[in-house]
C-alpha cells in the first residue's frame, strides 16, 4: 500500500567532506525517518581528484558519517541510500565506500543485509566509438561539442546518474544503496519516486534536502534537515536546535550553485521552479507547492565529467616586505618568469604566479588596482611533462624572485622571504576536459547495479 | 544624493561555482522594500556589473530577479575551468566582496 507521506532524513551535504554534526543527526534519527539519504560528492572540488582517482575528503570523516547512517538506518530496519561516493563517484571510490560498509557492519556486528552499488565511469574509448559513428557530443555551459584532441586528453570520465539506478537498487531490495557518480537531488528523488510519489514533488524534494542544512537558517553547515513528502506538497524541517527552515532561506537555496534559480537539468528531464510556492509551515519548516517537472522528449540526456593530467606539478611560496619591491613587484615576476624561459624555452612547461596582497584570490576580476598591503606572499605553480622538470621551473620561479634585479633596490642580499628553501610537490594539474551529454536509450545502460549480501 | 552601501542592504552577497566552467553571484534580501529599491535603482545591472568585475558584458550569461527569495542573481563565465592550474579560487566563494561596497541611491 502506498505510503501518504514519507519522510527523508539528510544529514550532510556532502558527506565526508567536513564530519556531520551529531546532535541534529540523532534529533533527526528520532523522529524515525523512512530513508536516510546522502550525496556524497560535488565536482566543486576541482578536477584533481576525479583526474587522479582520489578522494578530496579524509577517509575518517567519511567513515565518521557512514558510521551514523548505517547504524540508524539498520536499527530502524529503513534504506540508506549515498550517492557520488568518495567525492567523485569514480569505481575506486565506490569500492572503496562498499569496503568502509563492510567494515562498519563487522565492527558493530550487524544482521547480514543488502547493498546495492552502481558504477557510473565510461571507459573513454565508448565515447570515441560513438563519436567516430557520428554522435555529437554536445558541449553544456557554453562548451562546444567535444573534440577528438579533448577527448584524448581526457583521463577519466564519470556519468552523472538520474534517479534510475537508484530505484533499480531498491527494486532488488537493497538496504544500503553505494551509488556512482549521481546527481544531487537524484539521490532523494529516486525513493519517493520509488515509493510511488509524483516526479515534480520528488525532485524538488530532492533539490531542497541535497545540501542539508545549507537550507537552514542560520548558516550552518553539517546538520541534519529532514523532507515530508505528500503527493501534493515539500516541507523540510531544520534539526539543529539553532536552524529553521524559512521561506528566505529555503527560496534563497533553491537558487544556489545554478546558473539560473527557476530551472534545473537532470537526466530524465527538467524541474521547472517557476511557480514555485513557499509559506512558513510552522517555526522550523517551510513547505513547498507547486514545482513542476517537464520529462525529456525522446532519448534521455546524461551529463559527463571528465578530467585529464596537464602535467607534474610543483609549489613555491615567496614573501616580500620590501615596499619598493612590492611597488615593483610586476617587473620581479617578470625577471623571474624571464629566467624560467631562458632555461626551458620551446619546452612544455606552465608556470603561474598569484600574488597575494595584490589579486592573488580574484586574478583578472580583481577591482582593486592598487596594491595598498606592506606585504605580499607570492606562490608560484609549476607544471611540466615530467616531476623533475616540475621541480627545476617552480624553484627557479620561486628563487628568482629572491634575486631580483631592481636598479634601486636597498636590500641587496635577497629580495625576497622565504618559509621554507625549496618547492613542494603537490598533486599533478588536472583540467576539466568533458562538461558534456551523451544520449542514452536505456538510462541504466550507463550504471549496472550489482547487489550483495553483507554478513 | 543619498547612498547607500550594498552590504547593508542585503542579507546574503555570494559567489559560488555554478558547475566547473561559471561563477553565479546571489544577492539576497531581508525584506522586499530592500529588494526593490536595488532592482529600481538601475546601480545592479549587467552593465554595472561588467563595469565593476572589469569584464565584457558576455562573460555575463545570466542576470535574473528571484522574486520567491529576493534576491539578484548573476553568473558569468570562467576564463578557464576551475581547478585549473594557476587558479585562485577553485569553489568561486571569494569573488563577491567587490559587491559590498556598491553604492545604491536610497532617495
Amino acid at each position: 500500500m502506498q505510503k501518504e507521506s514519507l519522510r527523508i532524513h539528510c544529514s550532510n551535504g556532502h558527506l565526508g567532506f567536513a564530519p556531520t554534526k551529531e546532535e541534529s543527526f540523532w534529533i533527526g534519527a528520532e523522529t524515525k525517518p523512512d530513508y536516510y539519504c546522502c550525496d556524497s560528492g560535488s565536482d566543486d572540488i576541482g578536477p584533481v581528484p576525479l583526474g587522479a582517482d582520489k578522494c578530496a575528503s579524509h577517509p575518517e570523516w567519511q567513515k565518521h558519517d557512514l558510521e551514523l547512517m548505517l547504524l540508524a538506518a539498520r536499527k530502524q530496519g529503513v534504506p540508506m541510500i549515498i550517492g557520488s561516493a568518495g567525492d567523485t563517484g569514480s569505481d575506486s571510490r565506490v569500492d572503496m565506500y562498499v569496503g568502509f560498509i563492510r567494515e562498519l557492519a563487522k565492527k558493530h556486528n550487524l544482521p547480514k543485509f543488502k547493498l546495492a552499488y552502481f558504477y557510473s565511469e565510461i571507459d573513454k574509448e565508448l565515447v570515441r566509438g560513438r563519436m567516430k559513428a557520428g554522435e555529437e557530443i554536445e558541449g553544456l555551459d557554453g562548451r562546444h561539442s567535444l573534440t577528438f584532441e579533448e577527448l584524448d586528453a581526457t583521463d577519466r570520465i564519470v556519468a552523472v546518474a538520474g534517479v534510475h539506478p537508484f530505484i533499480k537498487a531498491l527494486e532488488l531490495g537493497a538496504d544500503v544503496i553505494i551509488g556512482g557518480r549521481s546527481s544531487d537531488c537524484a539521490v532523494f528523488a529516486a525513493p519517493a519516486i520509488y515509493e510511488g510519489f509524483p516526479e515534480n514533488i520528488a525532485y524538488y524534494c530532492g533539490k531542497v534536502l541535497e545540501c542539508a542544512s545549507f537550507c537552514a537558517e542560520p548558516y550552518g553547515a553539517k546538520e541534519t534537515v529532514i523532507g515530508t513528502i505528500t503527493k501534493d506538497d515539500v516541507k523540510v524541517t531544520a534539526m539543529a536546535p539553532f536552524q529553521r527552515c524559512t521561506v528566505a532561506s529555503v527560496a534563497g537555496h533553491a537558487m544556489y550553485e545554478r546558473t539560473n534559480p527557476y530551472y534545473e537539468y537532470v537526466a530524465g528531464g527538467m524541474m521547472d521552479m517557476t511557480e514555485c510556492v513557499y509559506e512558513q509551515y510552522d517555526e522550523k519548516t517551510c513547505r513547498i507547492t507547486n514545482p513542476k517537472f517537464v520529462p525529456i522528449e525522446g532519448k534521455i540526456k546524461v551529463k559527463l565529467e571528465g578530467s585529464g593530467k596537464v602535467g607534474e606539478r610543483f609549489m613555491g611560496l615567496a614573501g616580500i616586505r620590501d615596499p619598493y619591491t612590492i611597488k615593483n613587484i610586476d617587473k620581479v615576476i617578470q625577471w623571474a618568469k624571464d629566467q624560467v624561459e631562458e632555461r626551458f624555452a620551446g619546452t612544455d612547461y606552465k608556470l603561474s604566479y598569484r600574488i597575494f596582497g595584490k589579486n592573488g584570490v580574484m586574478g583578472d576580476l580583481e577591482p582593486v588596482k592598487e596594491t595598498k598591503s606592506h606585504e605580499l606572499m607570492v606562490i608560484v605553480e609549476g607544471v611540466a611533462p615530467t616531476a623533475t622538470a616540475a621541480e627545476e621551473i617552480t624553484m627557479i620561479g620561486t628563487r628568482q624572485i629572491f634575486y631580483a634585479r631592481l636598479p634601486e633596490v636597498k636590500g641587496t642580499a635577497g629580495t625576497a622571504a622565504f618559509i621554507i628553501d625549496e618547492v613542494a610537490p603537490i598533486s599533478a594539474a588536472y583540467e576539466w576536459t568533458l562538461d558534456h551529454t551523451v544520449t542514452v536509450d536505456d538510462p541504466l545502460e550507463l550504471f549496472p547495479v550489482t547487489l550483495i549480501e553483507i554478513e | 544624493m543619498k547612498t547607500m552601501k550594498l552590504v547593508d542592504l542585503a542579507k546574503t552577497i555570494r559567489s559560488k561555482n555554478a558547475g566547473t566552467d561559471r561563477i553565479t553571484f546571489d544577492i539576497i534580501f531581508r525584506e522586499k522594500a530592500e529588494y526593490d529599491l536595488v532592482r529600481n535603482s538601475g546601480a545592479l545591472t549587467k552593465g554595472t556589473v561588467a563595469v565593476l568585475f572589469g569584464i565584457p558584458e558576455d562573460r555575463i550569461v545570466d542576470f535574473v530577479e528571484f522574486d520567491p527569495a529576493y534576491a539578484i542573481k548573476f553568473t558569468i563565465n570562467r576564463l578557464r575551468p576551475s581547478g585549473s592550474y594557476g587558479e585562485g579560487d577553485i569553489f568561486g566563494c571569494q569573488q563577491y566582496p567587490p559587491l559590498l561596497d556598491v553604492e545604491i541611491p536610497v532617495e
